[in-house]
């Protein structure tokens, strides 16, 4: 292997710098775009969007909502006015086309939070820390509804570190911000990636969608894989990538079906082999039988010779 | 053999399998509770702290604002403010203090109309219907008009002047020779804005406005009012002909009395 210091210096060596980040400056640009959007109102009275993540108003004319706190408003025993059920039901649809999780890759303000302790993590060379299991996240929603449904309030929203974050962003920091500092340290000092891969359940509520959302990342090109390793180093979900990179030999189809990947793009970047792009769900069935005999035999060969 | 070892893993891993579903559901049974419980410690809503208008009891509005802010963002003025971590209303919901900031009742209710969830009743439509708290002279002892002055202020900045609030003549048994005039509010017509207490001159206000289950008595269910019910049915007592229970008199009557009859 050549001298390598870091995970996509093949690809920044291959397609160039620009090219081995778009993905990531890509996903930079949304995060600062979004939350600047809120921001113009109360800083420049330039009032383009509204109120905050759990809902807004753009322009006067354009209502979002967070489908995961309406549905515990619901839950709570509260049947919200059509402005913000409309307002869900747009958000469901456009995570339902976009990928579930895009919400968390490009969006979430928590990521910011979560990136800068994974970078540092991987700076002071921690160790991975506490690795629950990954359905954890799955349990904690299932909590987070329950308690709405027993206590008939918004419990979590008293609690939840996404929530509070973007509010105190926007609204004025205040106490709110520490809820940063808290989910950096946990993720930086007791659980590398812990936040956002075992606990969120707002990231599980959008993984949920995500399991049947239309635009995937696809190893196409996973014949040309060359075991670097990189796309799990950057990962922040690498189970994901397995079934669709390694499946050929086991006849699994080339997409990331899984609906913990956050379709952030990274692994697209990092390639140097350029094996991922971004396709549909439908795109997974493998070329032919004899196509995937061939590539199957040739990724068998492949990894004899080495 | 194979098979009975085969078996007996699958048997095993069904073991391991289910002991951890048990043991994910406990847990998150156990998250449920503490989030619940602490959900309950922190709804108490602080006396001095006002919903918006439109806003219903408490336990209703918390499950059904979600803390989005809009409400703020369309009041015009700085009244009303999302809660922050530090303070005691819970985290993210929009709330007012009457002596910093009152409500300035607006016409056209901006806050409800920017509601998206109808936290806020969107069939509030007149301000002087809203119900945010209700206004209590809660000191007698330092409000300047109880000591014969005529501050007045509460009564003079009252958006529903003498209908929420009134001014009402009594003798001033000090001075003997005046009139004191007692601001009174009227429970059915005061909207709890706290114009009342934010403008009361004294160093900390005397008329302040409190959540109506703070500011009001109850009477009991079974309680009837004689007069009332007498009034309702054309003029007929509750309990018909006069109860007239038998006067006693001492035995031996003060001579001042020899000879009177009841």
């Amino acid at each position: 292997m050549s001298a390598k210091s870091y995970p996509g210096s093949d690809a920044v060596k291959a397609n160039g710098w620009f090219t081995a980040h778009k993905w990531l400056i890509a996903r930079r640009v949304s995060q600062f775009t979004i939350l600047g959007l809120f921001l113009t109102g109360p800083l420049f009275g330039l009032w383009i969007v509204k109120g905050n993540l759990t809902s807004s108003l753009t322009l006067d004319i354009l209502p979002l909502s967070d489908p995961f706190v309406l549905l515990q408003s619901l839950l709570a025993g509260h049947i919200a006015a059509d402005t913000a059920l409309i307002g869900a039901a747009i958000v469901l649809a456009f995570y339902a086309l976009v990928g579930g999780r895009v919400y968390c890759s490009f969006v979430c303000p928590m990521n910011f939070v979560t990136d800068a302790a994974r970078w540092l993590s991987k700076r002071l060379g921690l160790s991975k820390g506490w690795q629950p299991s990954r359905d954890t996240r799955l349990w904690i929603l299932g909590a987070v509804m329950l308690s709405a449904l027993g206590t008939g309030v918004l419990a979590w929203e008293l609690l939840n570190p996404v929530t509070i974050l973007h509010r105190a962003l926007v609204y004025g920091a205040g106490y709110g911000a520490t809820v940063a500092l808290a989910i950096f340290l946990f993720d930086l000092v007791v659980s590398r990636r812990g936040w956002c891969g075992y606990l969120c359940p707002m990231g599980a509520f959008y993984g949920l969608l995500g399991r049947a959302s239309v635009v995937r990342i696809s190893a196409v090109r996973r014949d040309d894989c060359n075991d670097c390793m990189d796309c799990f180093a950057v990962c922040p979900e690498p189970h994901v990538i397995t079934p669709a990179l390694r499946g050929a030999d086991t006849g699994t189809g080339p997409i990331v079906i899984s609906g913990d990947c956050t379709n952030c793009g990274r692994c697209i970047d990092v390639c140097a082999k350029n094996v991922f792009q971004f396709d549909m769900r439908f795109h997974n069935d493998l070329p032919n039988a004899s196509v995937s005999d061939e590539s199957a035999s040739a990724s068998t060969n492949r990894h004899a010779a080495e | 053999m194979g098979e009975q070892s085969s078996s007996h893993s699958s048997a095993q891993s069904r073991r391991r399998f289910l002991g951890n579903i048990a043991r994910a559901a406990g847990g998150a049974g156990a998250l449920a509770l503490v989030v619940g419980l602490f959900a309950r410690q922190a709804q108490t809503l602080p006396a001095q702290a006002l919903r918006p208008p439109g806003a219903g009891p408490e336990a209703d509005f918390l499950a059904a604002c979600i803390r989005c802010g809009l409400c703020v963002r369309d009041c015009p003025y700085p009244t009303l403010s999302l809660a922050d971590m530090s303070s005691d209303v819970p985290v993210g919901t929009p709330f007012f203090v009457a002596r910093k900031v009152p409500c300035e009742m607006c016409d056209d209710i901006p806050c409800v109309k920017a509601c998206p969830t109808a936290a806020l009743d969107p069939n509030l439509t007149n301000i002087d219907d809203a119900d945010m708290g209700l206004a209590v002279l809660v000191d007698e002892e330092t409000c300047l008009n109880f000591q014969g002055l005529r501050c007045d202020v509460c009564y003079r900045v009252c958006p529903v002047i003498d209908i929420a609030i009134t001014l009402e003549i009594s003798h001033n048994t000090r001075t003997k020779k005046h009139a004191v005039f007692i601001p009174t509010v009227h429970s059915d017509k005061c909207t709890g804005c706290g114009k009342c207490e934010r403008a009361c001159v004294l160093e900390t206000a005397a008329i302040r406005v409190f959540p109506r289950h703070l500011a009001k008595g109850r009477i009991g269910e079974h309680y009837r009012l004689g007069w009332e019910e007498k009034a309702k049915h054309g003029g007929e007592s509750l309990a018909p002909g006069l109860v007239d229970l038998p006067d006693r008199l001492p035995d031996q009557l003060p001579d001042a009395l020899k000879g009177w009859k009841p």
